[in-house]
Parts: C-alpha cells; sequence; structure tokens
C-alpha cells in the first residue's frame, strides 16, 4: 500500500504575504498613493472628479499602444515604430480629409495604414528572420520619413466635424472622455486574452523560450506576425483618437511617444527579455504616469519635466528590487 | 585575385566600394559633388557621427545599446555652451574638459546601472535619456544659447584647419584610428568581442565583464562629452533638441557597418565606413536637388537594406526534425 500524496499537484506555487508585499503591483500601488497624496496638497483642484475624469484623455490615448506593446514584449519582441505609424496614419486620414473624404473613408484610411504598417513590420521580422529592434528602427524612420515626403513642414487642420466628435466627445453626463472608455475596453479584452485564453500562455511561452515553444508546437511566427500587426493597429486607433481631438495631423506629432509607450510597459513590471508581465501591474503603471502628469500640468510644470520624471520612475522601478533584495539577502546571511 | 575577392566579400569592401559608386554616380551627376570642398565637408559633417558610431559600435559589440549618447550630447553641449557664455575668459580646454567630464559623469551612471546592477542596457539608457534630455532643459531654463553669446574662440575651434583639414575632421579621424587600433590589437578589445561572443565562458576564463562593461559605458559617455562640445560649437548653437533621434543614426551606422546586434561580430573600421555611407547620403541629397524632407525616408530605408543584407548567408535555425502539417 502506497500513500498517493505525491501526486497532489497544486495549480500554484504557494505565494506569501511578504511576496505579494514586494510585488511589481504592491510598489506602483504605494507609489500611486504619494503620488495623490502630494499631488492633493500641492492644487486644491486635483481631487475633483471632473478634472480627473478629464485628464484622462491625454494618458488613455498612449495607453491603447501600451496594452499591445505589453503583448509584444512579453513574447521577447519590441516596436520602436509605433509613434511613426501613428505620425503616417494621421498624415493620411488628413491627407483624405483634405481630398474630400467623409469619416469612415478616413477612419478606414487611418486604420489601414496602421495595419499595413504593422504587417510590414511583422512580415520583415518573421519572413527574413530579423530582430525586431533593428527593422523598427529603421521602419520608424520610414514611416515618419513619409509623413514627411508628403507633408514637409505643413499641417492638415481641416476635419468633418462628425470625425472631430471621436475624439472631442464625453459621454456619461459629459464626463468620461471617449478615450477613457476606449482604453478601459482594450484593457479588458486585453487582460482576458493574456491571463484567460490559451494564446495569453503561449505568448509566455514564447517569450521565456522561443525555440522551446516552436518544439511544442507553437507557430511563433504567426504569433510574432499578429502580435506586429496589432501593434501597427492600435498606433492607428491612437492616431485617430489624437488627431480628431486636436484636429490637426502634422508628421512630427507624436515625437518620442514610443518611448513613452515602452517605458509604462516596464514600469508595470514587463520584462525587457520576454516572458513576464501582467496587464494589471501596466494598468497601474498607465494610471501612475497618468496621475503624475495631471499633478504636474495642475501646477504648470514643463512637459520636459515630466520627461525627466518618468525616467527616474522607470529606473527607481528597476533599481528598488535590486536593492531590497541585496538588503534582504544581507539581513538572512 | 586573391585579396580583391575577399575583399569584396567583406562588408567593409563592399561598403567601400558602394559608397565610392554612389558617390561618383552623384558626382557625374553634379560635378561640384567630386570637388575637395565637397570632400571636406563631408567628412566635417560626418565626424561626429563617426566618434560616436565607434562608441556604439563597443556597445552593441557587447551585446548592449546606448540610446543615451544624443541625450549626452546635448546635455554635455549646453554645459559647455553655458560656461562658456557666462564665463567668456574661460581657456578654451577647460571649457572642453567641463564638457568631456559631465559626458564622463553621464557615462558613469549608466555604466553602474547596467554594468554593476545588471539592468538591461535598453531600459536604463531608455529611461536616462529622458532624464538627460530633460536636464537641458532645466539648466538652460528653456532658452537657447546662440553665436552671438558664444565667444569667438569657442565656436571657431571645430571648423579651424590644420594642413587643410578641419579640427573636426582631424579630431574624428584620430578617435577612429584609436578605437581600429584598441579593438583590434588591444587586450582589452579583445576580452570585448570574448564578451559579445560568449558572456558566460569569458567569465570562467576569469575576465572580470562587470569592470569591462563599466569601462565601455564610460568610454562612450567621455566620447559622448567630446562631441557635445563639438556639436554646439561647430553649430553655434545649443538648446534642449539638438541632436534629436542622433542615437538612431549610431546604431544605424553601425547596422550598415556589419556589426551584429546580437553581439560579438563586426569591425570598428565597419561602423566608422557606416557613418561615412550615411553622411554620403545626407551630403548627396541637396545635390541631386532632392528636399531634405526625403532624408529620414532615405535613410530608414538604407537601416533596412542594410539589415537584410547583414542576415543574409549567417542564419542560425533550430533544426526542425518533424514537418509542420499544413
Amino acid at each position: 500500500m502506497e500513500k498517493n500524496t505525491a501526486t497532489v499537484i497544486p495549480n500554484s506555487l504557494p505565494v506569501s504575504f511578504s511576496d505579494r508585499f514586494r510585488s511589481r503591483e504592491a510598489l506602483l500601488l504605494g507609489l500611486i498613493a504619494i503620488v495623490v497624496v502630494v499631488n492633493s496638497l500641492l492644487s486644491p483642484y486635483f481631487l475633483d472628479v471632473y478634472n480627473l475624469l478629464d485628464s484622462t484623455q491625454n494618458i488613455s490615448e498612449k495607453a491603447m499602444i501600451v496594452l499591445t506593446m505589453t503583448l509584444v514584449i512579453i513574447s521577447r519582441e519590441i516596436d520602436i515604430s509605433v509613434a511613426s505609424i501613428i505620425a503616417l496614419s494621421g498624415v493620411l486620414m488628413g491627407a483624405a480629409a483634405a481630398h474630400g473624404a467623409d469619416t469612415w473613408m478616413i477612419l478606414l484610411v487611418g486604420l489601414g495604414t496602421g495595419t499595413l504598417a504593422g504587417l510590414f513590420n511583422g512580415l520583415l521580422v518573421t519572413q527574413l528572420e530579423l530582430p525586431s529592434i533593428i527593422v523598427t528602427i529603421g521602419t520608424m524612420s520610414l514611416y515618419r520619413g513619409i509623413a514627411f515626403i508628403i507633408l514637409g513642414d505643413q499641417a492638415y487642420t481641416s476635419f468633418p466635424a462628425s470625425f472631430e466628435d471621436i475624439g472631442q466627445t464625453y459621454l456619461v453626463n459629459g464626463m468620461i472622455p471617449t478615450q477613457l472608455i476606449a482604453f478601459v475596453f482594450f484593457a479588458i479584452i486585453f487582460w482576458i486574452v493574456l491571463h484567460k485564453t490559451i494564446y495569453g500562455r503561449r505568448l509566455y511561452a514564447i517569450g521565456n523560450n522561443p525555440v522551446g515553444a516552436r518544439y511544442s508546437g507553437i507557430r511563433v511566427n504567426n504569433y510574432r506576425l499578429v502580435l506586429l500587426t496589432l501593434n501597427g493597429v492600435a498606433s492607428a486607433i491612437t492616431a485617430i483618437f489624437l488627431v480628431s481631438r486636436i484636429a490637426t495631423s502634422r508628421p512630427n506629432m507624436a515625437m518620442g511617444w514610443e518611448l513613452e509607450v515602452i517605458t509604462i510597459a516596464i514600469l508595470g513590471g514587463v520584462s525587457i527579455f520576454g516572458g513576464a508581465g501582467k496587464i494589471t501591474g501596466v494598468i497601474l503603471a498607465v494610471l501612475l504616469i497618468g496621475l503624475v502628469q495631471f499633478g504636474m500640468q495642475l501646477i504648470n510644470v514643463p512637459g520636459v519635466i515630466m520627461s525627466i520624471i518618468t525616467g527616474l520612475l522607470l529606473i527607481i522601478s528597476l533599481v528598488l528590487p535590486i536593492i531590497l533584495s541585496m538588503f534582504y539577502k544581507r539581513r538572512r546571511a | 585575385m586573391v585579396l580583391p575577392k575577399n575583399l569584396l566579400k567583406s562588408r567593409e569592401g563592399q561598403l567601400v566600394l558602394i559608397t565610392i559608386v554612389f558617390y561618383v554616380a552623384v558626382g557625374i551627376a553634379s560635378p561640384s559633388f567630386l570637388s575637395f570642398e565637397s570632400m571636406d565637408s563631408i567628412i566635417t559633417d560626418t565626424a561626429i557621427l563617426m566618434i560616436m558610431a565607434c562608441a556604439q559600435m563597443m556597445v552593441i559589440l557587447t551585446r548592449g545599446i546606448d540610446l543615451t549618447v544624443a541625450a549626452n550630447i546635448a546635455l554635455s553641449g549646453m554645459v559647455s555652451a553655458l560656461i562658456a557664455m557666462h564665463l567668456p575668459g574661460t581657456p578654451l580646454i577647460l571649457v572642453m574638459s567641463a564638457a568631456v567630464l559631465t559626458g564622463l559623469v553621464l557615462g558613469m551612471f549608466n555604466a553602474v546601472l547596467i554594468a554593476l546592477l545588471g539592468i538591461p542596457s535598453i531600459v536604463v539608457s531608455l529611461g536616462a535619456m529622458a532624464i538627460y534630455r530633460g536636464m537641458v532643459f532645466v539648466l538652460s531654463g528653456g532658452q537657447w544659447v546662440n553665436s552671438q553669446e558664444m565667444p569667438a574662440s569657442f565656436t571657431s575651434f571645430p571648423l579651424a584647419r590644420v594642413f587643410g583639414i578641419s579640427n573636426l575632421a582631424v579630431i574624428g579621424l584620430i578617435i577612429c584610428v584609436l578605437a581600429v587600433l584598441m579593438m583590434r590589437y588591444t587586450r582589452f578589445g579583445r576580452e570585448l568581442y570574448a564578451i559579445g561572443g560568449n558572456p558566460d565562458a569569458t567569465s570562467y576564463v576569469g575576465i572580470n565583464i562587470k569592470k569591462r562593461l563599466f569601462a565601455v559605458y564610460t568610454i562612450t559617455g567621455l566620447l559622448g562629452g567630446l562631441c557635445g562640445y563639438l556639436w554646439v560649437a561647430r553649430y553655434a548653437i545649443a538648446y534642449t533638441e539638438i541632436a534629436l533621434n542622433f542615437e538612431l543614426l549610431t546604431v544605424a551606422s553601425c547596422v550598415i557597418g556589419g556589426v551584429g546586434i546580437a553581439g560579438g561580430t563586426g569591425t570598428v573600421l565597419g561602423a566608422v565606413l557606416g557613418a561615412l555611407f550615411l553622411g554620403v547620403l545626407q551630403n548627396a541629397l541637396p545635390v541631386m536637388g532632392i528636399s531634405p524632407f526625403w532624408q529620414m525616408a532615405v535613410s530608414g530605408t538604407a537601416i533596412l537594406v542594410a539589415v537584410i543584407v547583414n542576415s543574409r548567408g549567417k542564419r542560425q535555425k533550430g533544426l526542425q526534425i518533424l514537418r509542420v502539417s499544413q
């Protein structure tokens, strides 16, 4: 008679309370709490539901790319052409509007451009087996370059009113901007896809060991192609919201956003080596950056200072766990 | 006949050939492009890119990437410009040292995070580039320092001539030659190749990878500081956005020059020739009557073509035993 206890395998490893306390999400929540307290002390206008909701307009646009970028980075790829795709599809939407296209046609042009641009990245990476960082450094120049060839230093500023409504409408008593609704919608979808479906699990497998994933029957290249294309689509959606909100498109728009998007994803705990990261962490990072930006706007701090703080947050969020673990090790030793 | 064949097989040989063919072809269309003045201005314009391509080459060789080089140039350039503006009597050598020192400190900051704490270079440099760029704004208060506010000695140095060649070109060529010699003939250079080729084996052999990487990022920072002064003095203007996206050009030079992004392969000469090719390309566009707005798309295409060519012939695939059913 043998005992059967050895066959009981838990679904997940036991997680102690101190592990949770030291998790990325806890760190981000702590930072968010600090930011909320500091901001409400600095400005009396910070803790106001209308203001807070209104402030999400800007960050929600970027955050849509952060979601797809999270999947891209988890599967060990990267895409730094996203801001250039925004510029290119923005300029082409402007061109379509200037040639008298209606709102549906403009949307089609924008989404089509983003899809094709993402697909081109994906094809170069999967068919020619090139590293995505170099491919997207190239296409980053190429896409924005095409936008510059089309428009030079000019700008398109006339759009149909129904197109401008997309990015300028507030729903629910005029409180919630459309961008926020779109972001929440996509965040839920991506949370389900990444954490509750087989496709999501496979992304982690690909990110941890692409060759191993291929041997276990995952069509790694198909996933890469789809993800990079999705990133293009997300950039196009961002372009639609951005262009319709400011009713302008110019080739130099969204300059440097690729770095901000990647920064937010890394800040949210996505491993740059692939294979690790959660949508919840990324959403908290979006919230953190959004609150910091809003607080700085309220006390009239220029945007460049904001980029210093984003950079500092990124580095602190990476250094802090390392220093903490050194500290713990020393205490145990 | 062995020598020419081998020459054309190497990336350096191909690049030299392509650059010369392109240069002559443009020159036939507009002969002024072939003049000594034009050659001189190409070298002078490209010197900074050549220097930073050498630095970026060391970084990429050791499996890293340094995206802070442009922000470093902007910040150290601004430091030197502010010193020159507020203390016009300062000897030029001190102003230059201040820029180099600033670059050195920034490089060491990267080095601590990347080499000592082991954080991936792409993430560190993403964060650090935002910080450095922001600090330019803080230091200058968002103001421009223009040519009237800089002393003449400050701005005239890069274009002053020794034996008919501008100082900028001389400095660029000296640094490139030193970099070629260092990477080829010194122990330090060979160790960097080893680190890029196989870090685990390298550390088993007894090479201190942390120290070598620390040196790599510090040297890159130092060269960035020097280029910061050269850039600001050459263009006689300093503001927050100078050298924006220049880091991508340095990476592009390396890729065009055949430096493998996975580390361990490539030569300094290749990176320098890659920079020179980009320089010729950029100088040729206005000569050919093409609007400067084309520049970005053309360099993007050059990068893509180079990376596609790089990937030919050296594919390493996992061996697939079973056919995938379609």
